[in-house]
């Protein structure tokens, strides 16, 4: 089974508000705007993983991406 | 003075030409895609002009070649000797101890770094979200104020009143000074780019008004943002005085046209397109999206870098000291990176557009321009929710530095 993970390179990311604009259940940001994924970042559903992939289309920074892994 | 007609864009572009200021998306599209990425000019000081998206994310991104120092798009010269015989000598002191420019716009690391760190708090999504019901409130007065007519101009009127009411009620500044403060701006940033007296006078006004504001915040601080600017400490030590001063200069300056430039071309775009009123009127959860829409399609804001070390871009020799227009705005249309991307489209679902810049100097203001340009749509469309243009001919254009609507009349039912 692939596991995908929603990452947010932190040295990328300029805080443009995007994600967390589009998808604030699956993104936090601090008080400075930079973001994180929430939680562990584990895309379970459809659902999340196209969300995910708008996130990726719309970060001005290409700041966050979907890793696959494959899991036994 | 009439300038020169422009013959050939790549090489003698001009950011001040009407057709320019009217209509830049097909010179645009000629120079993205030329057969060299960069064009050149030598007019209004001379620069270099990048419109593809992926120059533009390289230019912004190389800071150590490409300083902010200066970032506005045309040096003009101040009158000859000008500068020395007006100023006293105590004035020239001031000048001295307060020249730190407008941190963090003009500023590079170190300084950008801890400068631009100090806004973020104040501008983010939480903070500014205090603001909208005060918004809403002002969008509405406006509107009462002109609706009975069944005309309004909705620059004049409506855009360009917004901004600045936000931004004063946010440095705890009286909101009468508005159309001061509107003046003041245009003066430095729009009508002042070709006119070295206006913009040295304009410049030294806000300059002035901000040094009293200090002075006053600093005996009877309250719930404003120059307070909480003065009251930061960078390193253990407050924050020099003369740094707060430019910075709150920057926040009047780099609020106020630009935003007010967006919600007059997104009403500009509404009142051409019904199908686009009726959208977002049916569907209002679009709202978010479709700001992003229009901040892509009519970005404001061209910025320019100072060439720090000669460096070579695509075969450009580039020498220290020349300037570099970063046309956030052309690339925002560059058919390689958005589809179809001379149409609005508002529920568009690749937009990584660079209205607000892109690289350490996004806009530290950008949560806030969001909320001002999605309060003012929604009451417009609420209240207005058909309008057209009285005259499509007879709307004006500011552009350069800036690009938006200044007079834009228009009609509806009353
Ligand atoms: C639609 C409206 C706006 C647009 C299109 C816009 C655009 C921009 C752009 C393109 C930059 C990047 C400058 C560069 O790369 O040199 C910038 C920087 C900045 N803007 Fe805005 N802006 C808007 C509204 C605002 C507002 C409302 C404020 C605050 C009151 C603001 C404050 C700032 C500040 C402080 C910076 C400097 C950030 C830094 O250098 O780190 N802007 N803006
Ligand atoms: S959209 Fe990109 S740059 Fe903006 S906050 Fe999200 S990750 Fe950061």
């Amino acid at each position: 089974m692939t596991v995908r993970i929603v990452k947010v390179d932190s040295e990328k990311c300029q805080g443009h508000n995007r994600c967390y604009a589009m998808a604030p259940a699956m993104f936090k940001v601090d008080e400075f705007g930079y973001a994180t994924p929430r939680g562990d970042g584990v895309l379970k559903t459809e659902q999340d993983l196209e969300l995910a992939r708008r996130a990726v289309d719309n970060c001005p920074e290409r700041a966050i991406s979907i890793e696959e892994h494959d899991e036994a | 003075m009439p300038a020169e007609p422009v013959n050939d864009w790549s090489t003698d572009y001009d950011i001040f030409a009407r057709e320019y200021i009217r209509d830049p998306f097909p010179i645009w599209d000629q120079l993205r895609a030329s057969s060299c990425p960069v064009a050149r000019t030598d007019r209004w000081g001379g620069s270099w002009m990048p419109t593809r998206y992926e120059d533009l994310v390289k230019f912004a991104r190389d800071i150590q070649h490409f300083s902010s120092r200066n970032v506005l798009v045309a040096d003009v010269m101040p009158a000859p000797g000008a500068e020395e015989q007006e100023l006293s000598e105590e004035d020239q002191q001031l000048v001295q101890q307060y020249d730190v420019g407008a941190p963090p716009i003009t500023s590079d690391p170190p300084v950008h770094t801890w400068s631009r760190r100090l806004l973020l708090p104040p501008f983010s999504v939480t903070s500014v979200t205090k603001f909208e019901p005060e918004t809403r409130e002002l969008c509405n007065a406006l509107i009462d104020g002109f609706i009975a007519n069944g005309r309004a101009d909705g620059a004049a009127d409506y855009a360009q009143q917004i901004p600045p009411r936000v931004i004063a009620s946010m440095l705890g500044i009286p909101k009468e000074m508005t159309s001061t403060f509107t003046d003041w701006v245009r003066g430095f940033l729009e009508l002042g780019l070709t006119d070295p007296e206006l913009r040295q006078e304009s410049g030294r006004s806000i300059f002035t008004f901000m040094i009293e504001q200090v002075q006053q915040r600093k005996e009877h601080p309250g719930d404003d943002l120059i307070s909480y600017l003065l009251a930061q400490k960078v390193d253990g030590e407050p924050v020099p005085e003369p740094h707060v001063v430019g910075t709150c200069f920057l926040l009047l300056v780099a609020g106020i046209d630009t935003t007010w430039s967006s919600i007059g071309s997104a009403l500009w775009h509404l009142a051409l397109h019904p199908e686009h009123r009726t959208q977002l009127i049916e569907q209002p959860d679009l709202i978010a999206n479709a700001v992003e829409e229009l901040l892509r399609a009519y970005s404001p804001v061209t910025m320019a870098r100072y060439v720090a070390e000669d460096v070579e871009y695509a075969g450009c020799p580039m020498h220290e000291g020349d300037k570099v227009l970063m046309n956030f705005p052309a690339a925002n249309r560059d058919p390689s990176i958005f589809d179809h991307p001379d149409q609005v489209i508002l529920d568009r679902e690749k937009n990584p557009h660079i209205a607000f810049g892109v690289g350490i100097h996004r806009c530290a203001g950008s949560n806030l321009a969001r909320m001002e340009m999605k309060v003012a749509i929604q009451e417009w469309l609420r209240r207005i929710p058909d309008f057209r243009l009285e005259d499509p001919h007879a709307v004006t254009w500011a552009g350069g530095q800036v690009r938006g609507p200044r007079k834009m009349a228009v009609v509806f039912p009353s």
